[in-house]
C-alpha cells in the first residue's frame, strides 16, 4: 500500500466525493450526499480491482472520481507516485491518455452520428497521435483486437447489437494504449450469451496488454471472473477488501455474506438458505450513525449503532484482507 | 404432471404476433403454444428480442396496434377466446382476472398521483368499492406486500419510494382485485440483488396465498431455478424447449438451452481460464434463416438444420418438449428424492 512500491500504478487515499444538495429560495447548500466517503485502495500494474455493490453505493462515482471526471472533494489520487489531484486541465491530459473508461450503456456512450472509424479514431485525433495514415491503420488493428473486421469501419452504431457496440467502446478505450481502464458495468446491459464473450475479451486484453482495471459491477459472479482483488462497497465506503480467493471462500462482512447468498443460483437442486436483508439501502444524504450497515445487519449489536467500525487487516501483510466490522475488530 | 385439471386456465395455441416496421414485417412471436394451469407458475425465458415480452403483453391485449397485431392463433382464458376481443371487453378482464407487473416500476406508475390514488382507481373500477373502502383495501394490500407504515406510504408519490418499494406497490396494485393470472415481465431485473431476493420471495408467497397462476418472464435463468416447476425457453420468436425445471437444468435437450445455462456467470470454486460462450449473435428478425434459427450458432447443426425448421416434439419418456433435429443426448437424471 505504499507509493514507493514500483509495481503500484494507482494509489487512492482517503478519497471523498460529496455532492451538495441545494434547497430553499437562496439555493443554499442544505445537505451533502456522501457518494464516496474516505475510500483508500491501490492497484498494481496489470492487476484488476473489482468493485462490487448495489446501486447508489457510490461505485460509479468512485470510478469517475479516480479519473477526475468527477472532481473529488477530498483525498488524493496518485499515479506512479505522482499526485494528480491538484493538476490543471492541460497538465492532466497526459494522465488522461493513460487512463480510459468503458461505460455501461453501449447505446448511450457512442455518438449515433459517427461511423465506427470516427468513434475509434477520436482519441487519436484529440491527442494528435500519428499521421492520418497511421491512424487509419491503427483503427483496423484496434477493431481486430476486439474481434471485429475492417468492413465495419464505415457503419454506424445503430447497425450493431449491444455486444458489438460494447466492443466498439472497448476499441475506443484501447486507442491510446492506456495502462489503466475504468470499466463501469461493461456487461450489465448485455444478454447472457454475449456477456461472457465480452468478459472473455476483457480478460484476454488484460493478459495480453498488461492493462490494469478498476472493474465496477453489481454482479459478484461477473466480477469474480475478471478480478484479482475485490472491494465491496456500501453507502460510499469500502466495507471489505480482499483477494478473490479469500473473499469468495471466506466473506467476513455480514453485507458481503448477504450479497453472496442473494445471488439466484441456476440450479434447482442448489437452493440454499438465503440471508434476506430487511429494508432498503439508507439514503447517502442521511446515512445512519455508527456502522452504516447496522440498520439492515442481521448481526448488529449495541456498539454498531454507536460507533463506526474502522477497517482492520485480518489477513497477512502479503495477502491483506480488510474488513470494517465490529465483529472482526 | 398427471394430477392437472382437465382444462387449463390459459391455453395459447399457434399464436403469431407481427409488427410492421419500415423495413418490412417482423414476426416477433411465431406459432407459440403453451398451457398455464391453475395455481401454477411458469417461466418464459430468453434473451432480448426472443419474443417473450410480446407474448406476455398479448395475453392482456396490450400489443400496441398499429404497428403490432396478432396475426394468427388463439388464446383461451377460462374457456373464453381472448384473440379478437373488443377493447371494452378486454378492459373488463385486464386488472380483474389477469394482471401484469412490469420491469421498470417508475415508468409503470403515474408520477403525478399518489400511490393511494392509483390503487383506489383499480379497486373502485373493478370491485365497485367506495373511495373510503378502496383506501382501506389499498392499505391492507400494501401491508400484504410488506411495505412498512402503509398508512403513511399510501399518501406518497412514486418518486418518494425506492426501487424495491415501487415494485412492491406494483405487485400490490396488480393483486388488489384477486386476479387468477399474473403476468410478471422481468419484475426483478431493475432491482439490486438483495431487493431482488425480497421481491421474488414476495411473489411466490402471494402466489400460494392468492392461489393464482403466474407467468414470469425473465432473461435470468438463475431466477428461473428458484421457484417454478416448468420453464419455456424462447429463441428468435419460437419456443425451443418446454420442460419441467429439474429436467431443464440437469438435462437440457436443446443446444441453445444448454449454451445459455453454461454461459451464465456463476461463482465458481476455481476460476475458469475462459467462460463458456455461445458464439456469434442472434440473427436479425428481418432476415431469419429458413431452417432452425439457432443453426448458425450451434455446434451440433448440419445441412438438415439449415434447410428445415425443427418442430416442437415431445421427448421419449417425459412430457417435455423440444425443437431440435439433433438434441443433446439425455443425461441420466439422478432425482434427489
Amino acid at each position: 500500500m505504499n507509493a514507493q512500491n514500483h509495481a503500484t500504478l494507482l494509489d487512492v487515499r482517503n478519497l471523498e466525493k460529496y455532492f451538495p444538495v441545494r434547497g430553499g429560495i437562496f439555493q443554499r447548500v442544505i445537505a451533502q450526499v456522501r457518494a464516496v466517503d474516505d475510500v483508500s485502495f491501490s492497484i498494481e500494474k496489470g492487476r484488476t480491482l473489482g468493485l462490487v455493490g448495489e446501486s447508489g453505493c457510490g461505485k460509479s462515482t468512485l470510478g469517475r472520481a479516480v479519473l477526475r471526471l468527477h472532481e473529488p472533494t477530498g483525498g488524493r489520487i496518485l499515479v506512479d507516485g505522482w499526485d494528480i489531484t491538484g493538476l490543471r486541465r492541460n497538465q492532466l491530459d497526459e494522465y488522461r491518455r493513460r487512463m480510459q473508461i468503458i461505460f455501461q450503456d453501449p447505446f448511450a456512450s457512442l455518438s449515433p452520428r459517427r461511423t465506427v472509424a470516427q468513434i475509434v479514431r477520436e482519441p487519436l485525433d484529440v491527442h494528435r497521435i500519428g499521421t492520418p495514415n497511421e491512424r487509419e491503420r491503427r483503427i483496423i488493428d484496434l477493431l481486430a483486437d476486439v474481434g471485429m473486421g475492417a468492413e465495419v469501419r464505415d457503419r454506424y452504431p445503430h447497425e450493431f447489437s449491444g455486444g458489438q457496440r460494447q466492443r466498439i467502446g472497448i476499441a475506443r478505450a484501447l486507442a491510446l494504449d492506456p495502462d489503466f481502464i475504468v470499466a463501469d458495468e461493461p456487461v450489465s446491459a448485455l444478454d447472457v450469451s454475449v456477456q461472457s464473450q465480452v468478459l472473455n475479451l476483457i480478460a484476454g486484453l488484460k493478459k495480453k496488454r498488461g492493462i490494469a482495471f478498476l472493474f465496477i459491477s453489481h454482479d459478484l459472479a461477473v466480477i469474480q471472473h475478471v478480478s484479482d482483488e475485490i472491494g465491496v462497497m456500501y453507502l460510499g465506503r469500502i466495507v471489505e477488501q480482499a483477494s478473490v480467493e479469500d473473499l469468495y471462500t471466506e466473506p467476513k462482512h455480514p453485507y458481503t455474506q448477504a450479497l453472496m447468498s442473494a445471488i439466484p443460483v441456476p440450479d434447482p437442486a442448489g437452493k440454499r438458505s438465503r440471508i434476506v436483508l430487511e429494508g432498503d439501502v439508507p439514503s447517502p444524504m442521511n446515512p445512519p450513525g455508527g456502522c452504516p450497515f447496522h440498520t439492515r445487519c442481521p448481526q448488529a449489536e449495541e456498539i454498531c449503532r454507536r460507533t463506526a467500525p474502522l477497517g482492520v487487516n485480518i489477513g497477512s501483510t502479503e495477502n491483506p484482507h480488510y474488513v470494517s466490522c465490529h465483529l472482526h475488530a | 404432471m398427471n394430477d392437472m385439471p382437465e382444462t387449463p386456465l390459459l391455453r395459447v395455441r399457434d399464436l403469431i404476433i407481427e409488427f410492421a416496421t419500415e423495413n418490412g414485417v417482423v414476426r416477433a412471436a411465431d406459432k407459440i403454444s403453451f398451457y398455464v394451469h391453475e395455481n401454477e407458475t411458469i417461466r418464459l425465458v430468453g434473451e432480448s428480442g426472443c419474443g417473450k415480452t410480446v407474448t406476455g403483453l398479448s395475453i392482456l391485449g396490450l400489443i400496441p396496434s398499429p404497428p403490432g397485431r396478432i396475426a394468427g392463433g388463439s388464446m383461451k382464458f377460462m374457456g373464453r377466446e381472448l384473440v379478437g376481443l373488443k377493447d371494452r371487453e378486454m378492459r373488463e378482464i385486464r386488472g380483474r382476472d389477469i394482471s401484469m407487473i412490469f420491469q421498470e416500476p417508475m415508468t409503470a406508475l403515474n408520477p403525478v398521483f399518489t400511490i393511494g390514488n392509483q390503487m383506489a382507481d383499480v379497486l373502485m373500477r373493478h370491485r365497485g368499492l367506495t373511495q373510503r373502502q378502496a383506501r382501506t383495501a389499498a392499505i391492507e394490500m400494501l401491508a400484504k406486500v410488506s411495505i412498512p407504515v402503509p398508512g403513511k406510504r399510501i399518501d406518497e408519490y412514486p418518486h418518494q419510494l425506492s426501487g424495491g418499494m415501487r415494485q412492491r406497490v406494483m405487485i400490490a396494485m396488480a393483486l388488489s382485485c384477486d386476479p387468477k393470472l399474473l403476468v410478471a415481465d422481468e419484475p426483478t431485473t431493475a432491482l439490486d440483488v438483495t431487493t431482488q431476493a425480497q421481491v421474488l420471495e414476495q411473489i411466490s408467497k402471494l402466489q400460494a396465498e392468492f392461489r393464482m397462476s403466474v407467468v414470469l418472464i425473465t432473461h435470468d435463468l438463475g431466477v428461473v431455478a428458484e421457484t417454478c416447476r416448468r420453464a419455456i425457453v424462447m429463441y428468435c420468436g419460437r419456443i425451443v424447449e418446454n420442460a419441467a425445471i429439474d429436467d431443464l437444468f440437469t438435462s437440457p435437450r436443446h443446444p441453445y438451452t444448454k449454451g445459455l445455462l453454461d454461459s451464465i456467470p456463476r461463482i465458481r470454486r476455481h476460476r475458469l481460464a475462459e467462460l463458456p460462450i455461445i458464439p456469434g449473435r442472434v440473427p436479425d428478425l428481418l432476415h431469419l434463416p429458413c431452417g432452425c434459427r439457432f443453426a448458425e450458432r450451434c455446434s451440433r447443426a448440419d445441412a438438415l438444420c439449415a434447410e428445415q425448421a425443427p418442430a416442437l416434439v415431445p421427448a421419449e419418456k417425459t412430457s417435455n418438449l423440444f425443437a431440435c433435429h439433433h438434441p443433446v443426448p439425455e443425461m441420466p437424471v439422478e432425482r434427489l428424492s
